[in-house]
């Protein structure tokens, strides 16, 4: 191996991004700032962080078989220099946003603007509002949970960027006791070429509350490219439950970066899923943190690889507490040139004893330019643990191929047929049967637009 | 009886067998620390080729300029002190053939480990490696007619540079890894064999090393090419007396099949626990050839070896079977490289892994298989038992597959001994020692199985000591 180090250039031009530093939105802003002076100190704090940050480099083990010419930016141009959409962009908008038939409540942004919302049935006590609201109207409940686990998992400098813009998407807090049963549907669409976008989700339960969200990621067309560097925090209370989903169907030139994490109090339960389908380069980092005993925790993720698309999957769960448990299982479909990449630990800590901590990563490679990279880990120091992590690589066999085909279907079909039984082992892990059809509607999509 | 006392006492037991020295009298000695001055010394004492000399010096500059593979390895490696490290130390460069004639406090070293006894039983050769350089080498007589050469590093460069200069630092380059460049620059010792066309060896061959010398690097290197359709077994043990101060360790085993070959390298590995034992071991396989690494580590305080096989040819095979056990103070950070580079190449790795007291044991693995090949096959498991609760075991493998023609799979999963288990064999009159010292026998039994039959007794033995007293 030879231990020459190319200069890579920095990942994010800090020139480029020249608009963030000081405080050159209020100039801007005609209205007097009303966030709160916490909130302007983080903000300032990350940006320097974000300067002091190195970039990811390729002796970086986090960034081991990344792409880091796809992680390259440069030229963004945030979104309020754009003027406002059209009123008929704006239907068009909303047109696509295609959600649920009666969610509990929904939210449209575009280019980081909120262009439509609805929150009339949330029973009383719920908060749900675009997080800069948020951070005006209940600044010392969100400042309690806003970004309060550090990126550990390679993408420190893309938190720190993200912790210093300004910020789209939903807060929501759920009282002890209410549990919504509808989702609460987030869309966050975007326009217009190096358009940077920031979406932040953070959801918290208080004790035995319960609520489903899904974010949906989709471009206002084909042509422009969106970068997105997104934040996503679940933080279960004691008893109470999560049910996440995140569905990534940017078109092919978009980039999306996203920083998941997810704590669980005592007996709770947390659920994330995430759906890759679009943007030529996504990174996941999803963590979960086992902080209290009972607490559950699913990581499930579907893609669906194709074209030159590069699916960077990386993953912590973190045991910090006795008789927890975690749940992963990620299924890779690869077609074209596509490739992606797996990066899993369960961390297991020193007094988290009676943990059951499971991994499963499966890729299935459906061309002969693909290409899947696994890394399943474990690091366990605790006592009387049952930990296990498989990872398999393979391709559709042609003897299921042809039996298929034995019975009447024709092998194009048949191979589609492969897949989604392939895929639908998280799919099938997903309660709500409307977003598991919509889901499977989504994929077929995908798929059929394979050559 | 605290527990940690008796985990303690468990390890003093399993060293007592091998913590022994002699005091030292060496007639050659590079002094201390690295330099040119002591490639020089260690040249001018073998009588080497100018190649040879220029390769060393070629490979310090190598191992200067490389840094320490911290970002991703233990920090432990940061204690090692290469200025305070003796690079050569040595009674003489001619091993001698006859037992009778190796000094007295060498020849009981190895009587005191029972090699020359192993010898009697069942071996084709051996090699005794004492400090830098081997004490005695043997090889049965009928095998040296059939063409099989058996010799030290030093004698297989000077008097047969025609067959063994092709391989030479080709498996694994100078510039692998920092510790391959510092082995290349200071190696001494170790074997090099070859075994000609259609020979099968039907004994294995014996190396074993032997560091007696405090503030010691022992550097052998080991190059073993066996020819088409020919067969070898290759067994190799290490032990150490307990200083101290660290020792090192530092390894090269170049492994080279041609077509329709079989390797099979098998490695018992006890150091006492102040030894840093980091090793880099290759094995090129040709068409339809097959290497085999059976690996066992028990000893040292660090242990970082990651046997692997490029499959170079059609059907070519590889295969590492590893057995790690760390106890109190050490770290096993063992794993496997598969690389492979041609159609129909399949790949096998099992480890499992014991971890007692507070002890660390580490599967770092890489399975490579490129784009445009065919039908490439890998299986790899990873078996973890945790012992203690202060025992700690990670997994670490990275995978990587091109291409829709291939099928990989990898398994790993960390248990405890199960408390029905000891409860039922408790129930039957075992005391909880035996009961534990049979559950964690059963865990490795089907690894063990692979070793030859003297070793598996011995392993069994050995794995029996280490667990002694650390049931908790």
């Amino acid at each position: 191996m030879s231990e020459t180090v190319a200069k890579l250039e920095p990942s994010i031009d800090p020139d480029s991004l020249s608009w963030m530093s000081a405080s050159p939105r209020r100039e801007f802003d005609s209205e007097p700032d009303t966030l709160p002076g916490w909130y302007r100190e983080f903000q300032s704090r990350s940006w320097r962080d974000f300067l002091a940050t190195a970039d990811p480099g390729r002796k970086d083990q986090n960034w081991r078989f990344a792409n880091l010419k796809v992680s390259k930016f440069a030229g963004l141009v945030p979104t309020w220099k754009l003027a406002d959409a059209d009123a008929a962009a704006l239907d068009n908008i909303q047109d696509r946003s295609v959600g649920s038939v009666e969610p509990a409540g929904r939210f449209v942004f575009h280019n980081q603007r909120l262009i439509s919302s609805k929150t009339d049935s949330l029973a009383d006590g719920v908060i749900a509002m675009p997080i800069a609201q948020a951070l005006v109207e209940h600044g010392e409940l969100v400042r309690e949970h806003f970004m309060r686990d550090e990126a550990r998992l390679g993408g420190e400098k893309f938190a720190a960027l993200h912790g210093a813009a300004d910020l789209s998407g939903v807060f929501l807090y759920v009282p002890k006791d209410i549990r919504i049963e509808a989702p609460i549907e987030v869309f966050h669409s975007a326009s217009e070429n190096e358009t940077v976008i920031f979406p932040h989700t953070l959801i918290v339960t208080a004790e035995n509350a319960s609520v489903n969200v899904v974010d949906y990621f989709q471009s206002a067309n084909d042509t422009d490219d969106t970068v997105a560097i997104g934040v996503s925090d679940l933080v279960v209370g004691d008893g109470s439950e999560i049910q996440y989903t995140a569905v990534q169907e940017w078109n092919a030139k978009s980039r999306h970066f996203q920083l998941n994490s997810t704590r669980v109090g005592r007996d709770g339960n947390a659920s994330r899923c995430v759906v890759n389908l679009g943007a030529r380069w996504a990174r996941d980092e999803s963590a979960s943190r086992l902080i209290a005993p009972g607490g559950n925790s699913d990581m499930l993720a579907v893609n669906l690889a194709t074209g030159d698309e590069e699916y960077d999957l990386r993953t912590l769960q973190l045991h910090e507490a006795e008789h927890t448990t975690s749940d992963l299982l990620y299924k890779n479909a690869l077609y074209d040139q596509a490739r992606t990449i797996f990066s899993g630990l369960i961390m297991v800590g020193e007094t988290a004893h009676h943990t059951d901590a499971f991994q499963t990563c499966n890729n299935l490679i459906g061309s002969d330019d693909a290409e899947a990279n696994a890394m399943p880990g474990l690091e366990i120091n605790a006592d009387q643990v049952k930990c296990s992590h498989g990872s398999t690589s393979g391709q559709i066999s042609d003897e299921e191929v042809f039996y298929l085909c034995a019975r009447g279907i024709d092998p194009e079909e048949a191979r589609r047929m492969i897949t989604f039984g392939f895929l639908n082992a998280v799919l099938g892990k997903i309660s709500r049967e409307g977003l598991r059809e919509r889901l499977t509607e989504k994929l077929r999509r995908k798929f059929e637009s394979l050559a | 009886m605290n527990q940690d006392t008796a985990t303690a006492e468990a390890v003093d037991i399993n060293q007592d067998e091998g913590d022994f020295s002699f005091p030292e009298d060496y007639a050659l000695d590079a002094g201390i620390g690295l330099s040119q001055a002591t490639l020089d010394y260690i040249s001018e004492v073998k009588g080497e080729a100018d190649w040879v000399r220029d390769f060393r010096k070629r490979a310090l500059k190598t191992f200067e300029a490389m840094p320490m593979p911290t970002h991703w390895a233990s920090k432990d490696l940061e204690n090692i002190n290469f200025d305070k490290i003796r690079y050569y130390l040595s009674k003489g460069v001619k091993p001698t053939r006859n037992w009778e004639d190796v000094p007295d406090d060498v020849k009981e070293t190895f009587e005191r480990l029972g090699i020359p006894e192993k010898e009697r039983k069942f071996l084709a050769g051996v090699e005794a490696q004492f400090d830098s350089e081997a004490a005695y080498s043997n090889v049965k007589e009928s095998l040296e007619k059939e063409g099989v050469i058996f010799v030290n590093s030093t004698e297989g460069l000077r008097e047969h540079p025609e067959i063994f200069r092709k391989w030479f630092g080709k498996v694994i380059p100078t510039g692998d890894n920092k510790f391959s460049a510092l082995n290349s620059a200071v190696f001494s010792g170790g074997s090099f064999i070859y075994v000609p066309p259609g020979v099968k060896v039907s004994h294995p061959l014996q190396a074993y090393f032997r560091i007696n010398a405090e503030n010691f690097g022992q550097f052998e290197r080991t190059l073993i090419i066996v020819d088409e359709g020919a067969e070898v077994t290759y067994m190799e043990g290490c032990t150490a007396p307990k200083f101290e101060t660290t020792t090192l360790h530092s390894a090269v085993v170049e492994l080279v099949a041609m077509k329709d070959a079989k390797i099979q390298y098998i490695t018992v590995q006890n150091w006492s626990a102040n030894v840093f034992n980091l090793v880099t071991k290759r094995g090129i396989a040709h068409e339809n050839a097959e290497i085999r690494w059976i690996d066992c580590n028990i000893g040292s305080r660090l242990t970082m070896k990651y046997p692997g096989v490029i499959m170079k040819g059609r059907k070519a095979r590889g295969e590492v079977i590893s057995i790690a056990l760390a106890n109190d103070g050490q770290h096993q950070d063992t794993g496997a490289k598969m690389i492979h580079a041609a159609d129909e190449t399949t790949s096998n790795v099992v480890s499992k892994s014991i971890s007692v007291g507070k002890g660390r044991s580490t599967y770092r693995g890489q399975v490579h298989i490129p784009k445009h090949l065919k039908g490439c096959k890998n299986n790899t498991e990873c078996d973890a038992l945790l012992i203690n609760s202060h025992s700690r075991t990670d997994t670490y493998p990275a995978i990587t597959v091109r291409g829709n023609q291939h099928a990989t799979q990898h398994e790993a999963s960390v248990s405890q001994v199960s408390e029905d288990q000891i409860f039922y064999m408790k129930q039957r009159g075992l005391s909880e020692a035996a009961a534990m010292s049979l559950s964690v026998n059963g865990f490795v039994n089907d690894l063990v199985r692979e070793f030859p039959m003297e070793y598996s007794v011995e392993l069994k033995r050995l794995i029996d000591l280490e667990m002694e007293g650390s049931v908790g």
